[in-house]
């Protein structure tokens, strides 16, 4: 297990690289440098001059690339455009809550999603049956910022249940944890109900009942069990669709995450926090992959790791 | 002669029947397939006939007497803040989402095609490189990577398509290269290659003909997705630059100033997509099963 830990985070090594120069090569096509959108439109040549020194704009491309991966690694991701403040910091105070968010939307989606996956599979046909593939179907074609806004027009707006923006890790959190959850709820009952088919058919499950063993424990000690990998596998899979959402999500209820400032970056042009954010959305998405990874011996022993 | 008489079955059947004949035959019988052929059959027709089937302008509006106007008999999905008429809007959205849809979601499979098939093909080196660019390209949520990627070209559906092909392109070609490798070991390809077919002959003629199938899947249900990003990206303001472009992101994102008066304003739009998005899925599930792709 160790010898394997330590082999995947090897792995983790050219990705981050990767990951340092596509944003550094971000920052190369956008249209006009750093220092002439800073300047802006006053005409000022020698300020241009001043702050291209200052910002090392002046020298090869490679030196550039050299200094901001070595800026990289000492977790510097330089300075925000607009306000001066250290982009790390800026990104560290928006870091919580849309983990905060992710885990919440995630959480309500594993609760509700899996249960009804099984009862759905146990029950083919029924009218749980039919329900969740309705649930399941539309979750994954329903655009998650329009669900947002109906949520806040309906339970904000008409029914005065839940603040419509704001933050909080209180009531704030429902209405955009819940309008997030929905294409990984769907995704995740669609796949509960598959893999719980497929178990629930194989030789063993009529071996396990043979012996006379209870319903309960065959459902969740045999089919269950062995249904989880495909399943981890699917959540991890949607936690970038997660991400992403969190985004959207984030934007219509004024919740101070990094979807929020990663619009905000986009809207006044701060190219070092839209760079900083890119590299922090990747990493995240990186390592959690590379815990899902890890994960999977626990869940199943016959998975041999090399 | 035994074995000849027991390979011959083509008296069994009178009609040739072909793999898509079937699959065809297949889908129509399932509802919700039908269901979505329909919705698909609806867009595409909103879209090429925008002109006819729009009962008013999608630019101009008539301020003094539509302001706002919840839905009546007269503008079914009610009025904007311009007192434009919102089905009309939606109507010629309907150009707007399926162009940019089909129009990257091509691309992504063109560049994807050629580049699984190539690295499939030929493995070696190049493969090695190819495969681990994409490792790292995967490392990034979609959305952000596109996100990223407009905010670097600039504001605009064109730029919005690249972006979305250029996402898209390494899911294709890793699907590709996976068949690829599959049917590169076969006794026909072998038997191709001895008879002289060029490597290009092989991969195009031999090949490419035997993973349409998962392509097609993939291609359909892939038009859904991008059909949602466009409109979230356009939703963030990143869509074409012109104030009073019709597309549907781009009115649930102005509407959002209008939620406490008009719910009509974000409603309708947002169904449009939703439904939009149900119906590639739905075409996408059915011809999975019906042509019996496994992923």
């Amino acid at each position: 297990m160790l010898r394997y830990t330590i082999s995947r985070l090897i792995q983790l090594i050219p990705t981050v690289f990767g990951i340092y120069t596509f944003a550094f090569l971000l920052m190369r096509v956008l249209p006009g440098d750093p220092a002439t959108v800073l300047v802006g439109f006053r005409d000022d040549e020698a300020a241009l001059q001043n702050l291209r020194r200052v910002m090392h704009l002046d020298e090869p491309i490679f030196n550039q690339y050299v200094a901001f991966l070595g800026d990289g690694l000492r977790g510097d991701l330089g300075r925000s455009y607009l306000t001066g403040q250290p982009v790390t910091e800026m990104i560290a105070s928006a870091f919580p809550p849309t983990i905060a968010l992710g885990a919440v939307a995630m959480a309500i989606a594993v609760i509700v999603g899996v249960p009804l996956g099984i009862l759905s599979a146990l029950r083919k046909n029924s009218i749980w049956d039919n329900l969740a593939r309705l649930i399941a179907l539309i979750g994954v074609s329903i655009p998650v910022f329009w669900l947002g806004v109906q949520f806040q027009i309906l339970f904000g707006l008409n029914l005065r249940w839940l603040p419509i923006s704001g933050s909080g890790y209180d009531q704030h959190l429902i209405l955009p944890a819940v309008a997030l959850c929905g294409g990984t709820l769907a995704l995740l009952t669609r796949m509960t109900r598959s893999t719980m088919l497929e178990q629930l058919n194989q030789d063993y499950m009529r071996t396990a009942r043979s012996k006379g063993l209870r319903e309960r424990m065959i459902l969740w000690r045999h089919a269950f069990r062995n249904a989880l990998l495909p399943l981890v596998t699917v959540a991890g899979g949607s936690l970038a669709n997660l991400l992403s959402g969190a985004l959207l999500v984030e934007v219509i209820f004024g919740w101070p995450g990094m979807g929020r400032l990663l619009v905000q970056a986009i809207n006044t042009r701060d190219y070092t926090l839209l760079q900083g954010l890119v590299i922090v959305f990747a990493m995240l998405y990186a390592g959690i992959n590379l815990l899902i990874d890890l994960s999977y011996p626990l869940i199943d022993p016959r998975v041999r790791l090399q | 002669m035994t074995t000849r008489e027991a390979l011959d079955i083509s008296s069994l059947s009178n009609q040739p029947r072909s793999l898509w004949r079937d699959a065809v035959r297949r889908m129509i019988s399932q509802p919700l397939t039908v269901f979505g052929l329909l919705i698909i059959a609806i867009l595409i027709f909103c879209a090429v006939f925008a002109a006819w089937v729009a009962p008013y302008s999608p630019l101009k509006g008539d301020l003094n007497n539509f302001y706002l106007t919840p839905p009546t008999v007269e503008h079914l999905f009610g009025t904007d803040d311009v007192g434009r008429d919102i089905l009309s809007r939606i109507i010629y959205g309907a150009q707007i989402s399926l162009k940019v849809a089909i129009l990257a979601e091509g691309l992504g499979l063109l560049i994807g095609t050629l580049i699984g098939m190539i690295t499939g093909y030929y493995g070696g080196v190049l493969d090695a490189v190819i495969m681990r660019l994409i490792d790292i390209f995967m490392a990034f949520p979609l959305l952000i990577i596109a996100i990223a990627l407009v905010a670097a070209l600039g504001p605009g559906e064109t730029n919005i398509f690249i972006a979305l092909a250029l996402v898209i392109w390494p899911f294709v070609a890793r699907l590709v290269r996976s068949q690829v490798l599959a049917i590169r070991e076969s006794e026909y390809i072998s038997a191709a290659r001895l008879v002289g077919v060029s490597d290009f002959g092989i991969m195009f003629r031999h090949i490419l003909p035997n993973i349409l199938t998962p392509l097609v899947v993939f291609g359909t249900l892939g038009t859904a997705n991008v059909i949602l990003q466009e409109a979230a990206l356009s939703f963030l303001g990143l869509g074409s630059v012109e104030r009073s472009t019709p597309s549907w992101g781009r009115m649930l994102n102005d509407s959002r100033a209008f939620i406490r008066t008009a719910w009509w304003l974000p409603f309708f739009p947002g169904v449009t997509i939703l439904i939009a998005v149900l119906g590639f899925n739905l075409v996408g599930d059915g011809l999975r099963d019906a042509l019996d792709v496994r992923n």
